[in-house]
């Protein structure tokens, strides 16, 4: 029996994990978006009166907040924390699935745009690079209007101030990033070993790139999706406190309705309605922004931690 | 190198036309603008109409309209705005004036204190300062500029004259209702809080930048071989760290344009600001196809030109690039 020391074998996923809980903000983070995810989904419990309910008999307008409604009311007496709830439901909706759907289309694309080179990779690489250059909020409004008033595509995109409009809305432009990132993974990857390996055993393009190259990308990839869960969250309210967001069913709304309401409620000194919905859009963005930081630490193996 | 930047230059014209193509085509799916000709002007008479279509360029065909828009622009044979028949070019040089005003102060605060940021965290990494300035720049990520913009009007336009009796920082235009000529301590006073607006994404944005590019620096060989070799600490900091570490910086900020547009599109129309920003969001609610087109026209020629600067200043910048 020999004595050497004896190393604790970690898996990277191990170590992963463990780098990523020692960043503290994201902790932090998943616990706070926890809660949320929680709140929002037992949305029945938690709010204490429905979208469009009064909290009391008139006069109940802009009361600041007290007993019977937390965090005050607001223009025609409802209340500001279950609208919140709801605000974030749809919010974290639009998030959700506006991300999951741009990192899908951008995998695609870019895994075969990285891989193929050749015209068809200049191409998408031109167009995203003309897309990522111009202000973001100017091609979104652009954007919005000429696929609203595209009378063909209706069946897919929805009506244009419905939530699954937005959600293609930003679909149609969160792949150009991930794209890229994937891109670029893929072209550093591919020169490796392993895939000239898979290539001489004669797997074909397609399993390469489902079982080599975007398994080995999934750290990127992770991080690319944290963050369009922000990029779109924080579009959302953008365009809606521009009005121009999603207006599901009547007295529906969003964190970004409901910080556009707050631009009214500033000059009148209603503070509740500006502060309380800012700070939700604000703890959400920071508490993924941190989240994804962490991700991204946790999964690039070559980064040490410069402390 | 100059033969670099004039075939760029050549190529930008193609560019340029072919963006313009895409914005023009955009816009007239998206924004209708013979509908919101009528909408505005509902008594137009047939060769009213008839005269908008041709002056703007409306052909029913796509490519023969953008021709004769395009021909119109250039012989700057502009055609009035659709609200209010108003001559566009002086309205956009007013805006443009405002808006440069408005981004080169912000830019220039939020630059400097995003990048005296950046170092000050990198000199002593994983310290508290460290701690202290990434997250603050989290924070300001994480901050849309509405949400400051609103919270600072909040706190200025009625909580400061409520407990203090007096305006600090007034919360909308340039100058106050009913002032004529130019004061440049009201201009200033109300260019404040619109500043720190944009500013502060600026400095959560280069302050992060700075500290990493910092940081791949310093951990270099030639840093080592610079102290090595004798030369003083601080010496070995400016003149090999710095200006090195300052090399993709510089980059990011001619790319970065585009994201500062965005800022102050979003903070001018919170503040009532008359700039760019302002000017587009009004024209595109009002759908004014005159006002929009040379709008979007300077926005794409300022993005292809920052995006050139971007290039030619990293190959100048660093020697170890040869442009072809």
């Amino acid at each position: 029996m020999n004595d050497d020391v004896v190393v604790p074998a970690k898996s990277p996923r191990r170590m992963a994990y463990e780098r990523f809980v020692s960043h503290r903000g994201a902790v932090v983070g998943v616990f706070v978006l926890t809660i949320l995810v929680v709140f929002v989904a037992l949305s029945p419990f938690t709010a204490r009166y429905g979208v469009n309910e009064a909290v009391q008999a008139p006069p109940n307008y802009f009361l600041s907040p007290r007993a019977n409604a937390w965090l005050g009311t607001d223009d025609i007496g409802r209340d500001l924390y279950s609208r919140l709830i709801y605000g974030v439901r749809v919010s974290l909706v639009i998030g959700f699935f506006s991300a999951v759907i741009s990192v899908f289309l951008g995998c695609l694309i870019g895994a075969v745009a990285g891989f193929r080179g050749g015209m068809f990779d200049d191409i998408i690489m031109r167009i995203t690079d003309l897309f990522l250059a111009f202000p973001f909020l100017v091609t979104l409004l652009v954007m919005r209007n000429m696929l609203g008033a595209i009378t063909w595509l209706r069946p897919i995109t929805g009506d244009l101030s419905s939530v699954r409009f937005i959600i293609v809305l930003f679909a149609i432009f969160g792949w150009m990033s991930v794209a890229r990132i994937v891109r670029g993974q893929v072209l550093a990857l591919k020169e490796r070993e392993f895939i000239e390996a898979a290539r001489a055993v004669g797997a074909s393009r397609w399993y390469i790139v489902r079982r080599h190259l975007l398994p080995n990308s999934i750290g990127p990839i992770m991080v690319a999706l944290t963050f369009s869960v922000v990029g779109a969250i924080l579009s959302e309210s953008t365009l809606a406190f521009f009005g121009y967001g999603p207006q599901a069913g009547a007295g529906a709304t969003s964190l970004g309705i409901l910080v556009g309401q707050a631009k009214g409620a500033v000059n009148t000194g209603f503070w509740w309605l500006a502060v309380f919905p800012c700070l939700a859009l604000v703890i959400i963005a920071l508490s993924i922004n941190f989240i994804g930081d962490a991700l991204r630490d946790a999964t690039d193996p070559r980064m040490v931690k410069d402390a | 190198m100059l033969k670099y930047v004039v075939r760029r230059l050549a190529w930008s014209i193609p560019t340029l036309c072919f963006v313009t193509f895409l914005v023009y085509v955009a816009l007239r799916i998206g924004t209708n603008p013979v509908e919101s000709y009528k909408r505005i002007n509902p008594r137009a008479s047939p060769e009213k109409i008839a005269q908008y279509i041709d002056v703007n360029g409306l052909d029913p065909n796509y490519v023969r309209g953008y021709f004769r828009w395009l021909v119109n622009f250039i012989t700057l044979d502009w055609p009035r705005s659709i609200k209010g028949s108003r001559e566009v070019a002086p309205a956009l040089k007013d805006a443009l004036a405002n808006t440069l005003r408005l981004g080169t102060a912000a830019s220039v605060v939020g630059i400097t204190v995003g990048l005296l940021l950046g170092i000050f965290a990198a000199l002593r990494p994983g310290g508290r300062r460290d701690v202290a300035v990434n997250t603050a720049a989290f924070v300001g990520i994480s901050i849309p500029p509405y949400v400051s913009a609103i919270l600072f009007q909040l706190f200025f336009a009625v909580y400061w004259s409520r407990w203090f009796g007096s305006t600090l920082f007034p919360t909308s235009g340039v100058y106050p209702p009913g002032q004529t000529g130019f004061n440049l301590g009201l201009m200033i006073r109300h260019m404040v809080l619109p500043t720190m607006v944009v500013a502060i994404q600026i400095i959560a944005v280069y302050a992060r930048y700075m500290r990493s590019s910092l940081l791949d620096v310093l951990s270099s060989e030639y840093m080592r071989t610079a102290r090595s070799k004798g030369i003083s600490e601080r010496r070995v900091l400016f003149k090999h760290g710095l200006r090195n570490a300052l090399i993709p910086v510089v980059t990011i900020a001619a790319l970065d344009v585009g994201s500062i547009v965005g800022g102050l599109i979003i903070t001018e129309n919170i503040f009532s600001y008359p700039g760019m920003g302002k000017y587009f969001l009004s024209a595109f609610g009002e759908g004014d196809f005159p006002l929009l087109m040379p709008w979007m026209v300077l926005i794409v020629f300022s993005v292809l030109l920052f995006n050139l600067l971007a290039d030619v200043s990293y190959a100048w910048l660093d020697p170890r690039i040869r442009l072809e």
